[in-house]
């Protein structure tokens, strides 16, 4: 359980990372703020509560893995892993530039912590659901998460993994879906209907949790339920909003506007994430 | 040569039932192709190294990728059209780009495939697995070969597609013949007036073109291209420089497999005349499997008349 201490010190790491997201692909001039944005607290709970991890060993056969299938939020993912001390932070401002070793998309082999490569939508839940049914054989098997945008809920391929998952009744893995109801092209709803998910999931075998993705109490309370499911796998569908933390990405995201990062935009970003921060440190610090 | 017709995907089941004894980590992957492939034999005798994923090629692949990645040796194997033609997209990106040690076997490849006609008649299965950097791409000729280089890619921590078939063929190689490997290719006939290249069924044919050409003067080279990626090289290059001409013949589309790596191979390093027997850029049929090898000209008569044209522009 996260006390409320805890819950304090999460929010701060979360603005370090969310600063980091915005800097990243303010410096790349490439990547997918809102995105990255929207999954951040997701990240910060499953790294620094959630997940048994090895930064110094990141192949450590017994790690939980963590499979990203929004392969565009890869930005949060590796400011994660760079503050988890998997490599070094510098590595964070040569995102997307060549020869680089974080890609625009997530690639296993070239960066420590990342558990697969990902990007073409509707493969990490395959790939994630084929990790834990192989990790199934261990006396006791090691976690397997995957992160997927509510938009990959259209892929076909998506839907194989979610039937093979819940015939090989595999209650280590757990799927969150990073519900921003957007997609490239608009609302999910407008573009393909996906809802209702929950009967969806249920009506396949999976046992299915709700969550504020953004509340790291609310968050970390749905992964402690789905921890002692057994016999399926779980899925929390997580409530997100895209460009969270940042009002202005927020209010053009709403509006289905895109957004390019000048450095005044950045100034004002980070200006605002720090404020944010600034306020839950002054009560952490007072309690 | 020996008697006894088997087809290379006989040869899949016993190579794995082999490593499965002694492999701990083994494990193969169908999707709901075990009763066709044979796969479903090996689990039996190891169900806890076996999975059938339902009609879900894209599951197939993803799911394979997650076995790799957790260390296990993993083989997957369906139809060539559905491993192939749908999940395309999972190879590329989930076993290519990462270069994960996953081997891919297709089974059910080429117009001797017969009556299923063009669905299940995948022409263009080695153009695809060509193009993906990372891979390698083997097609056995007979049961031997076949079963020998199952085992040695086994071992091999990379990417491989095995294109496999049905059709019984009699043995080029004795069954204690061990020198197969990725990069590798077999010259089994030696001559001096035209290299032919050929992989699969086919090697079969460019055999039966090599007798034919003797008894008109015209001594053949015939090389086993079982490796198309990487491609043996050095043993064309030296074939190509002796005969000064070349011909290609395959079971598979004439855009991409074997004949154009052979071609391209030649081009830039010692061009020769090359002439092709292929299928010309159209799909295969229902038929029965050796009227539909006549009808699209995969014949030893075939090879032979592509041969003497190729000797006629021979380069001197």
């Amino acid at each position: 359980m996260i006390d409320d201490k805890m819950d304090k010190r999460l929010q701060l790491i979360a603005a370090t990372v969310r600063k980091d997201v915005v800097r990243m692909i303010g410096l790349a001039r490439a990547g997918y703020v809102a995105s990255s944005l929207s999954i951040v607290d997701i990240l910060t709970v499953l790294y620094w509560c959630e997940m048994e991890i090895f930064p110094e060993d990141p192949h450590c056969p017994s790690r939980d893995r963590f499979v990203l299938g929004k392969g565009h939020g890869c930005p949060a993912l590796y400011a994660v892993l760079a503050h988890r001390g998997f490599f070094g932070r510098e590595e964070l401002w040569n995102y997307c530039k060549l020869g680089a070793m974080l890609q625009g998309n997530p690639e296993s082999g070239r960066t420590p912590g990342v558990d697969s490569s990902s990007g073409s939508c509707g493969t990490a839940p395959g790939i994630a659901a084929g990790m834990a049914l192989s990790l199934k054989r261990e006396k006791n098997p090691p976690r397997v998460y995957c992160l997927i945008g509510d938009g990959e809920l259209q892929e076909g391929s998506t839907w194989e993994s979610i039937l093979l998952a819940a015939h090989f009744c595999l209650d280590n893995l757990v799927l969150i879906v990073d519900r921003n109801h957007f997609q490239m092209d608009g609302t999910v709803e407008s573009i393909m209907s996906i809802e209702p998910l929950e009967a969806k999931f249920s009506s396949f075998g999976w046992k299915v949790f709700h969550s504020d993705g953004h509340d790291v109490i609310s968050f970390s309370d749905s992964l402690l339920k789905a921890g002692e499911n057994n016999n399926s796998p779980s899925v929390i569908l997580s409530e997100t909003r895209l460009g969270k933390g940042v009002s202005f990405i927020e209010e053009a995201m709403n509006k289905g506007n895109s957004i390019i990062l000048s450095r005044e935009k950045i100034d004002l970003a980070l200006k605002e994430i720090s404020r944010a921060a600034g306020k839950v440190e002054g009560i952490y610090n007072a309690e | 040569m020996l008697n006894d017709k088997r087809s290379t995907g006989e040869a899949f089941t016993p190579a794995l039932i082999n490593m499965g004894k002694t492999e701990e980590d083994i494990v193969l992957i169908e999707a709901d192709s075990g009763s066709s492939s044979g796969g479903s034999v090996f689990g039996e005798s190891f169900p806890e190294k076996y999975y059938d994923v339902g009609v879900a090629e894209q599951s197939l692949i993803l799911t394979a990728a997650g076995f790799a990645l957790t260390g296990r040796r993993v083989f997957a194997s369906s139809f060539g059209s559905f491993l192939v033609g749908r999940a395309y997209d999972q190879i590329r990106s989930s076993i290519a780009i990462p270069a994960l040690p996953v081997r891919l076997i297709s089974t059910h490849c080429g117009v001797t495939v017969g009556e299923d006609g063009s669905a299940y008649q995948m022409l263009e299965d080695i153009s695809l697995m060509r193009a993906l950097p990372n891979v390698t791409v083997l097609v056995p000729s007979d049961h031997n070969s076949a079963f020998r280089l199952i085992q040695v890619v086994g071992e091999y921590e990379r990417p491989v597609y095995i294109r496999l078939g049905s059709f019984p063929l009699p043995s080029i190689y004795e069954v204690s013949d061990n020198d197969f490997i990725p990069g590798g290719g077999r010259l089994i006939v030696e001559g001096t007036g035209v290299t032919i290249c050929a992989c699969g069924i086919m090697v079969h044919e460019a055999l039966k073109a090599a007798e034919i050409l003797s008894q008109q003067d015209l001594s053949a080279e015939v090389i086993d291209c079982y490796s198309i990626k990487p491609l043996a090289a050095q043993v064309i290059l030296a074939s190509v420089r002796r005969t000064g001409c070349c011909v290609v013949a395959e079971e598979h589309s004439c855009r991409g497999g074997l004949g154009e790596a052979v071609a391209s191979l030649v081009s830039r390093n010692y061009p020769v005349p090359v002439k092709f027997v292929s299928i010309e850029d159209r799909f295969g049929q229902s038929g029965a499997p050796e009227e539909l090898q006549e009808y699209y000209g995969l014949t030893g008569t075939e090879v032979v008349s592509a041969a003497v044209q190729a000797w006629t522009m021979r380069r001197r």
